[in-house]
């Protein structure tokens, strides 16, 4: 349209105006066709890049290890078999380590998205002394690289102790919250969990998108600020809390830098996954009397076995979420 | 703040009262809101870098019920910094590899985003397809595939093997017939190699302009074509600067994602020193280092960027 509206500027004479518009139109049209055409290619194309590796760990994980130095085989394998997901399944000890996980990520995000949202909220529509410098810290706190603090934090959970009342109560040096939820919970409720300042910036750019007006008319009409908070603000939040929530527990659910710091015999999916090599040739090894070393290969097939098993509970989740995901990012307004 | 008399104001009933002021008593409500934060921020932030900072200049001794510190000087510094035979190798690659990444994950989020933001069939299934990679991409999935030997026999992650190559072998000859410089033509090539890593790596900064996209008003648009501008012309007059902010805030993002993911080798490296050789010191010392590069990194981006970029406010 731009293209004709161009063209037609000065044409004052009719004919010549009405047989220009047909040509550049069908010129338009075409070049509209051409580039849906190219369109759909690449849209097509990069789908399918995406979703490769994700197919392939499929077919590989019902391949037997013939299949694998078979050269003819591709994709669909000769023998399928269920061998590789039992084996992996047992290694990794998967309903214990599946029940851990989901208690786990269950419990972090949603403390992340009720500390997020209350926080997001607090910075989008009060002012107070402080406030601008402690958002600026925020941003910090996503800089840091959490290696920088892992040790002191590590320490902090071992010998947990509140202002010294334990020392106190006790005359032991804390109390020792690792192998347990606790550290997760107390960093997730104070905001300060994986990936926290990226949550609280969405849910404060959310916040400062919503009209003011909406507020006031609930105080005018009488109502608290904490009860327009949870009456007024919230429901209308929903989409960008779906983003907040979906985020946070898919990240906990694969993270590997908190679990090997707080969790060494609590078993999670993230952990096992790293681990599944060298699960798999102890348990030939108890199984059998064997010690036998895998091959790069048939590690590599377990691997992707594992990864699947890890995945797959998240690709369910992220199929029912992804209606709101997707619809939400109209709504959600995460602009600078 | 200065108005809180509430000791007396309660008892005294005729008396007349000084009450909150709405400001101030917003701005009470605004710390109740904010309070997980700070104490979260002094307790889990402020004390452990203070810590990981002491840690770093004293060499640590695990003891019955405890450890103790022996003062140590910037000895660990000077031995990351002079000794280490991997710690600065792995430093300078890995803020190289950013150099080289950031940008082509910029533009390439910045291409689908719009890609997105058109209107076609099948465009919900792209969106929920271009954003899976925050999921399949994540965490241990990151780390488990970048090294997995399947997946590159089977031809996608950058390898000698395999038809991806092959590929960008046809497509550096017909790139180099072009004459043009041969530094850019390889920067292009080597992009087209990693571009499942670029494509897994963009999820949620697609997600971030795409937002920013739809948030500029269609009535901007509609000027624009009445007053005969072009597509061409709309991008770069009204798209590009509007979306623009985003860009900055993409580019910190990118950048911290992936300086601080835990595949870094330098990430690896630091936790490996902390719990398999036990030398908190020497970690923290080495952290420290490694934050402080971020952090430089990010200001001079941040330096750079903010010049050109337009706000609206």
């Amino acid at each position: 349209m731009e293209l004709a509206l161009g063209k037609q500027k000065g044409l004052l004479h009719k004919t010549t105006e009405t047989r220009h518009r047909k040509r550049t139109l069908n010129l338009y049209t075409l070049s509209l066709y051409g580039w849906a055409v190219v369109r759909g290619v690449i849209v097509i194309g990069l789908c399918f890049l995406i979703l490769y590796p994700t197919i392939l760990k499929v077919f590989v994980s019902f391949m037997s290890e013939n299949d694998l130095y078979d050269v003819t085989v591709k994709y669909i394998p000769k023998n399928p078999t269920f061998e590789n997901i039992k084996k992996v399944w047992t290694a990794m000890r998967y309903p214990q380590a599946f029940w851990n996980t989901l208690k786990i990520s269950l419990m972090t995000s949603i403390m992340q998205l009720i500390s997020c949202t209350f926080i997001g909220y607090g910075f989008a529509r009060f002012n107070f002394k402080g406030k601008n410098l402690l958002f600026a810290l925020v941003i910090l706190t996503m800089i840091v690289p959490p290696q920088t603090i892992m040790i002191p934090l590590f320490l902090h959970f071992r010998y947990f102790d509140l202002f010294g009342i334990v020392s106190m109560l006790t005359g032991k040096k804390g109390i020792n919250l690792l192998n347990s939820q606790w550290p997760f919970m107390l960093l997730s409720a104070t905001g300060m969990g994986l990936k926290n300042g990226l949550y609280i910036y969405i849910m404060r750019q959310f916040f400062r998108g919503m009209p003011k007006e909406l507020e006031e008319a609930a105080y005018v009409d009488g109502a608290s600020m904490f009860r327009t908070f949870y009456q007024i603000m919230l429901p209308s939040a929903v989409p960008a809390m779906v983003t907040v929530f979906l985020f946070s527990f898919v990240w906990q659910w694969t993270d590997t830098f908190y679990s090997n710091l707080f969790l060494q015999n609590l078993r999670v999916l993230s952990v096992a996954l790293g681990s599944i090599s060298f699960d798999i040739t102890q348990q030939i090894y108890w199984e059998t009397g064997v010690n036998i070393s895998l091959s790069p290969v048939v590690s590599s097939m377990y691997t992707n076995t594992a990864s699947l098993l890890v995945i797959l509970p998240l690709i369910v989740i992220y199929l029912v979420a992804q209606k709101y995901f997707v619809e939400s990012i109209e709504r959600t307004g995460i602009v600078g | 703040m200065l108005l809180v008399s509430t000791n007396r104001g309660n008892q005294a009933a005729g008396r007349k009262r000084r009450r909150l002021t709405l400001t101030s008593k917003r701005a009470m409500m605004g710390y109740a809101f904010v309070s997980p934060y700070i104490i979260g921020l002094i307790a889990f932030f402020m004390v452990p870098i203070v810590q990981s900072f002491i840690f770093s200049l004293n060499s640590f001794e695990v003891v019955e019920d405890g450890y103790v510190l022996i003062p140590n000087g910037f000895e660990y510094y000077r031995r990351a910094l002079f000794v280490h035979p991997d710690f600065v190798r792995n430093l300078v690659e890995s803020l190289l590899d950013m150099v080289t990444n950031v940008p082509l994950i910029i533009i390439f989020s910045f291409f689908a985003a719009n890609l997105l933001n058109q209107k076609f069939r099948g465009r919900a299934a792209a969106r929920a397809i271009f954003f899976l990679p925050v999921i399949l991409m994540s965490g241990v999935m990151r780390t488990v595939d970048s090294g997995d030997l399947l997946q590159s026999s089977l031809g996608l992650t950058q390898t000698d093997s395999g038809g991806g190559t092959l590929q960008a072998i046809e497509l550096a000859r017909v790139l180099f017939q072009t004459r043009l410089d041969p530094r850019f033509i390889n920067y292009i090539i080597s992009a087209v190699e990693r571009i499942y890593d670029i494509v897994s790596a963009s999820g949620v900064q697609i997600l971030i302009f795409l937002a920013g996209l739809q948030s500029i008003p269609p009535s901007l648009f509609e000027a624009s074509n009445i007053e005969g501008a072009t597509g061409w012309e709309n991008f770069w007059k009204i798209t590009f600067p509007m979306v623009s902010p985003l860009i900055l805030v993409n580019t910190v993002y990118t950048v911290i994602d992936t300086l601080t993911n835990s595949s870094n080798s330098v990430m690896e490296l630091i936790e490996e020193i902390a719990f398999s050789q036990n030398n908190y010191g020497f970690s923290s010392a080495m952290a420290w280092i490694y934050f402080i590069s971020v952090m430089v990194v990010v200001l001079i981006i941040i330096g750079i960027i903010s010049r050109s970029v337009f706000y609206q406010e």
